[in-house]
């Protein structure tokens, strides 16, 4: 029974990720008074490139043509990883959060080769800007989730958040600054306004639409719809693990009931801070990503002074 | 769910304000335009009417409830006003006063947490207190401020870094001895009101003698050199 659920809930996970995307655009527009693209307009996109003809250069190495295979798999095995409906998912239990943190590496990794391999001036540029926010943002990613080991003493976030639903009444400011860090690191690492426009094709300013100019068709599809997984994982991620009220700890169908419920409210407040974050802030200039990450490191590097200063011995 | 003891839920708000405290103390650090930085100067002193609150309420102290006023009215509400209203009229209000690599301050300050907990590990081991751990936190608001205030230059960030000194010390006096004896605290709570005023007067006097707020240049009265 569980292993059935474990394989019917990254399902549910990868098709719901087009519509969380779709919704954030569609509440964005609204915030912005434009008029807004039905929020599953994002699966019409999908549908409509997975029919196109693909089109490759003719220069292009095996690595091209595997990249967009290799990413969406990991996208997949990382979305199983992240308790999404019920906490006791046996492949959740497997593998804990450091693993999560080398499925993106690992995705990030080919993707950067792959934008490199055509030998475009915008795929080289759009890899090593990634490269380069992903090594501050990776250190801070870490600091903040090693905030959460120590207090639930557990790198694994099913024993983690199984730890804070029988201790609801312990307030841990360290997770305050740890979320925060978490929420800095997300916006960074899923290229939303202040580090990276999701919007727009402009040359100077693209980092993850850089790397994949190239491609076309069902490479382009499985590459945006990864792209969906990923935002969707740091969604969930922050929604389960710093408030995992409503989770389902049984297999019992209202639980689960519940628990679809519950992540949709988590989800929808979180769209709404989104958006809200992305409609006030303009995009920030590439050097200064540095030192917002930097920032987000120090919030992870203050939540474990923290821990241990305040908490522990209490 | 059980009903959280009266002990346990001091000692976590407790705590979580203390948190609070030192992030806001690091906001300021970190934070360049003057009238942000008077903001959360402004929140620190509200966290810490607030945690005089609680320590006054579950403790039953009474007289806290006077010290919690006075930091209300006092650096919550009344110096920074006072501050507010001299940079808007010395028209500082937009002025930015940068600190120079702002992200070795925060690790110099992340550096001053751990050295904070160091120094109080022998107090913390010998008290029966149950805030112990909060005099670490407090004691680096203190550092913290010193830290504020050598490294900028306006005259106006140094009076805040100050002022967050003199929040520290308030800080570490309720969390370990339950507020200092009352003609002591309303001694510097007027100290401090005054020296805010004082240091208004200073400012105007400053900014006539060498033209900005910039302290680096007072380096630079010098006589001329025949």
């Amino acid at each position: 029974m569980t292993w059935l659920l474990n394989i019917l809930e990254p399902l549910l996970f990868i098709a719901a990720a087009p519509l969380f995307a779709g919704w954030i655009k569609w509440l964005k527009c609204l915030a912005q008074n434009r008029k807004p693209p039905m929020p599953w307009q994002p699966y019409r996109d999908l549908a409509k490139l997975f029919r196109k003809e693909t089109l490759v250069a003719e220069q292009a190495s095996w690595i091209f043509y595997t990249a967009p295979y290799i990413i969406f798999s990991v996208a997949v095995l990382a979305a199983t990883v992240v308790p999404f409906v019920s906490v006791d998912m046996p492949t959740a239990e497997i593998a804990d959060v450091i693993v999560l943190v080398g499925f993106f590496a690992l995705a990030r990794f080919f993707q950067a080769l792959a934008g490199m391999d055509i030998g475009t001036a915008f795929g080289g540029m759009g890899s090593s800007r990634e490269m380069t926010i992903a090594s501050f943002a990776e250190p801070a990613f870490l600091m903040a989730v090693f905030t959460l080991a120590v207090s639930a003493s557990t790198t694994n976030l099913s024993a983690a958040i199984e730890y804070h639903l029988a201790h609801p009444h312990l307030i841990h400011p360290s997770y305050v600054f740890a979320a925060l860090a978490l929420m800095l690191v997300a916006i960074a690492e899923s290229g939303r306004i202040p580090v990276d426009n999701p919007a727009t094709h402009l040359e100077l300013t693209m980092i993850h639409e850089a790397m994949i100019l190239e491609y076309s068709g069902r490479y382009l599809a499985l590459i945006e719809w990864a792209a969906q997984i990923r935002l969707m994982i740091y969604g969930v991620l922050l929604a389960n693990v710093f408030c995992p009220w409503g989770i389902a700890q049984d297999t019992g169908l209202s639980e689960l009931a519940v628990g679809v419920v519950a992540i949709a409210v988590k989800l929808a407040i979180l769209n709404m801070v989104l958006v809200a974050s992305e409609t006030v802030l303009a995009k920030m200039r590439l050097f200064r990503v540095a030192q917002y990450l930097g920032f987000a490191y120090f919030l992870g590097t203050l939540g474990m002074l923290i821990h241990i200063v305040v908490e522990v011995g209490t | 769910m059980e009903p959280i003891e009266a002990g346990v839920f001091y000692t976590q708000t407790v705590g979580f304000l203390a948190a609070m405290i030192v992030f806001t103390a690091f906001v300021m650090l970190a934070q360049g335009k003057l009238i942000t930085l008077i903001n959360s100067f402004a929140l620190q002193g509200f966290l810490l009417a607030l945690i005089t609150v609680v320590v006054a309420k579950v403790l039953g102290y009474r007289h806290l409830y006077i010290s919690a006023g006075m930091t209300l009215v006092l650096k919550g509400m009344m110096i920074p006003w006072l501050l507010r209203y001299l940079v808007v009229r010395m028209g500082l209000h937009r002025h930015v006063d940068p600190a120079e690599r702002p992200v070795h301050l925060m690790l110099i300050g992340a550096s001053l947490v751990v050295f904070s907990y160091y120094v109080t590990l022998p107090i913390v081991r010998l008290s029966m207190l149950e805030t112990r751990n909060i005099l670490a936190v407090s004691m680096a608001t203190i550092f913290l401020g010193m830290l504020l205030m050598i490294s900028r230059r306006l005259a106006v960030t140094h009076v805040v870094g100050f002022m967050v000194i003199e929040n520290g010390l308030f800080f570490s006096a309720v969390v370990s001895t339950y507020g200092m004896p009352m003609v002591v605290e309303l001694g510097i709570a007027f100290d401090v009101l005054v020296a805010a005023v004082l240091f208004g007067v200073f400012f105007f006097q400053i900014r006539e003698s060498i033209d900005s707020l910039d302290v680096d240049k007072l380096n630079r009265l010098r006589e001329e050199q025949e």
